[in-house]
């Protein structure tokens, strides 16, 4: 089954890693990571930029359009994996792995992919990248 | 990463929220600042035992408050205070029933950050005083970074105190009018942090630049505080901008590389990036001002592929924005090379020439007046311009780059 690991973290806590402790943290994640892709059982790994970077648009009547991210809260969605393993058990493990030394809350959700295939072309990423 | 940098990190992050509603229980810096100190002092016992709280930044305000209160209460037995200089038990409980409410918060932070932005305290005073409150860099730190004695800094860092304490803080909750003008003085003291890790060369390369992360790290906070307020958004992806572009600014003999001459595959392109969106979020709001004019600028270079894929008349315009928002002839002088790009070095000379006088003992002036005079073929009169231009030069990294045109026009006129 599919599965996502979103990971949950206070912002400003991470943003007062140094460089090097961030590239630590994800190095240590890239050992475990790097397993499952191995087996072929990784999907795309997305980081997302800080909330602030983020702009909500809350649908009614009225169309509002929001500047930040959808809650104020006290961890925030910073990223996520995309994984594809035998069992919930299985995830757990990766995930436990993965987190090993770290704070902050990965969350497990199974997930279905609606458009497998789709991704932006070229012309649409050129921008960003 | 270990126990201690995790901490560490939580310690650093948690600081200017904590001090600063801290400041507001104690409304006294020094009081506010110990406090804080013998929080984390507590939490480095604590936490490696029974793992870092749910909520940091509250239990550190809850235990540097207590500790301060035992202190003023050890304190009291032998001098009695006066009543008016602590709070009582009552309005501190009364206080903290409000702790949880992030408008509070985002107060207490921008009263924090403005207290450091006093008016008779010199930029660099500012500067150094929000790194010590705000960002919690040791003395040392500090000195390093601005290339002063570690005594030297204290003197000044304790000065700056001084002055701030003789001074009224204002603790009520600001208007909205106060509001915004609180935030346009503590986005320029962070834009002038940012500045003083880039625009030297000299001194540590990793000390600079780390001042830079630091300017990118408050403007961001301020942001997640004040989310609609496009010129921090302007100012944050400014930063990020112009920061994206430093490790391709100095050769490996620490010279500086010019724009045009920058390997921009070393550009960061996370950065760009995440600057590139925040002015987008900014001119929606069809508010302009003078950040997000400079970040749209910094934009238009980091889109370039290559240096002649620059737009050009898109730079001019916005630079012709930025003369009615913030006349000054730096700003004429930065138009006047766009100018040269679009309408030729003749109409550029022209632009610059009135600029003579304010300018002339500025280096950049004469090195672009050096720069155009050379295309038009007049060399004895760029010769002239990159003499004056050397003179001025303040680093090594500036005075090489000059001579580089120098030699080349003795190699001509040697021809």
């Amino acid at each position: 089954m599919l599965y996502a690991i979103l990971c949950y973290h206070d912002e400003g806590l991470v943003e007062s890693w140094t460089k090097e402790e961030d590239a630590a943290v994800l190095a240590k994640r890239h050992v475990t990571v790097d397993k499952l892709r191995d087996q072929g059982k990784l999907g795309p790994v997305i980081r997302l930029m800080p909330t602030t970077a983020a702009t909500s648009v809350r649908n009614g009547r009225e169309q509002l359009v929001l500047d930040g991210p959808f809650a104020e809260t006290k961890e925030q969605l910073l990223g996520l994996y995309i994984v594809d393993c035998d069992s919930l058990d299985e995830v757990l493990e990766t995930v436990r792995t993965m987190g090993q030394g770290e704070s902050g809350t990965f969350e497990v959700r199974p997930l279905k992919l609606m458009w497998p295939d789709s991704r932006p072309t070229e012309r649409q990423t050129k921008s960003a990248s | 990463m270990t126990e201690l940098a995790w901490i560490d990190a939580a310690l650093t992050s948690a600081r200017p929220q904590a001090v600063a509603a801290l400041l507001r229980y104690f409304r006294d810096l020094d009081i506010a600042e110990e406090a804080y100190q013998e929080a984390c002092l507590r939490a480095l016992r604590t936490w490696p035992e029974k793992g870092p709280p749910r909520d940091a930044v509250s239990w550190l305000i809850m235990v540097g408050r207590n500790a301060a209160l035992d202190d003023v209460r050890r304190r009291a037995k032998s001098t009695p205070l006066p009543d008016d200089d602590i709070p009582d038990e009552e309005t501190i409980e009364a206080d903290m029933a409000d702790r949880l409410d992030n408008a509070n918060y985002r107060d207490d932070v921008l009263r924090l950050l403005f207290v450091c932005v006093h008016p008779e305290l010199p930029a660099t005073q500012q500067i150094a005083l929000a790194l010590r409150l705000v960002s919690g860099l040791t003395v040392k730190e500090i000195a390093r970074a601005f290339l002063v004695s570690e005594a030297a800094m204290e003197q000044r860092i304790t000065r700056a105190k001084a002055r701030i304490a003789a001074a009224d803080v204002p603790f009520e909750t600001p208007g909205a009018v106060e509001r915004s003008e609180r935030l346009g003085a503590v986005a320029a003291m962070i834009y002038l942090l940012f500045n003083e890790g880039y625009a030297a060369s000299g001194g540590e390369a990793h000390i600079r630049q780390s001042l830079c992360e630091e300017a990118i790290r408050l403007s961001r906070l301020l942001l997640r505080l004040f989310p609609s307020e496009p010129e921090i958004m302007g100012l944050t992806a400014l930063c990020l901008l112009q920061h994206a572009r430093t490790p391709a600014r100095l050769d490996q003999q620490g010279g500086i590389v010019l724009l045009e001459e920058q390997d921009r595959t070393l550009w960061d392109r996370d950065m760009i990036a995440e600057g590139l969106a925040l002015v987008d979020k900014a001119i929606r709001h069809r508010r302009t001002g003078a950040y997000q004019v400079q970040a749209a600028l910094a934009a238009l270079h980091a889109q370039a592929a290559r240096p002649e894929d620059t737009d050009w008349r898109a730079i001019d315009g916005l630079y012709a924005t930025l003369q009615t928002l913030q006349p000054s002839p730096v700003v004429t002088l930065n138009r006047a090379v766009a100018v040269s790009k679009v309408h030729g070095a003749e109409a550029a000379l022209a632009m610059i020439e009135p600029l003579s006088e304010p300018l002339a003992g500025y280096f950049h002036y004469h090195g672009l007046r050096g720069g155009l005079l050379l295309q038009l073929g007049r060399a004895e009169e760029a010769r002239r311009a990159f003499d004056r231009a050397i003179a001025l030069a303040r680093t090594p990294a500036e005075a090489a780059h000059i001579r580089q045109h120098l030699d080349r026009l003795q190699k001509d006129s040697a021809a």
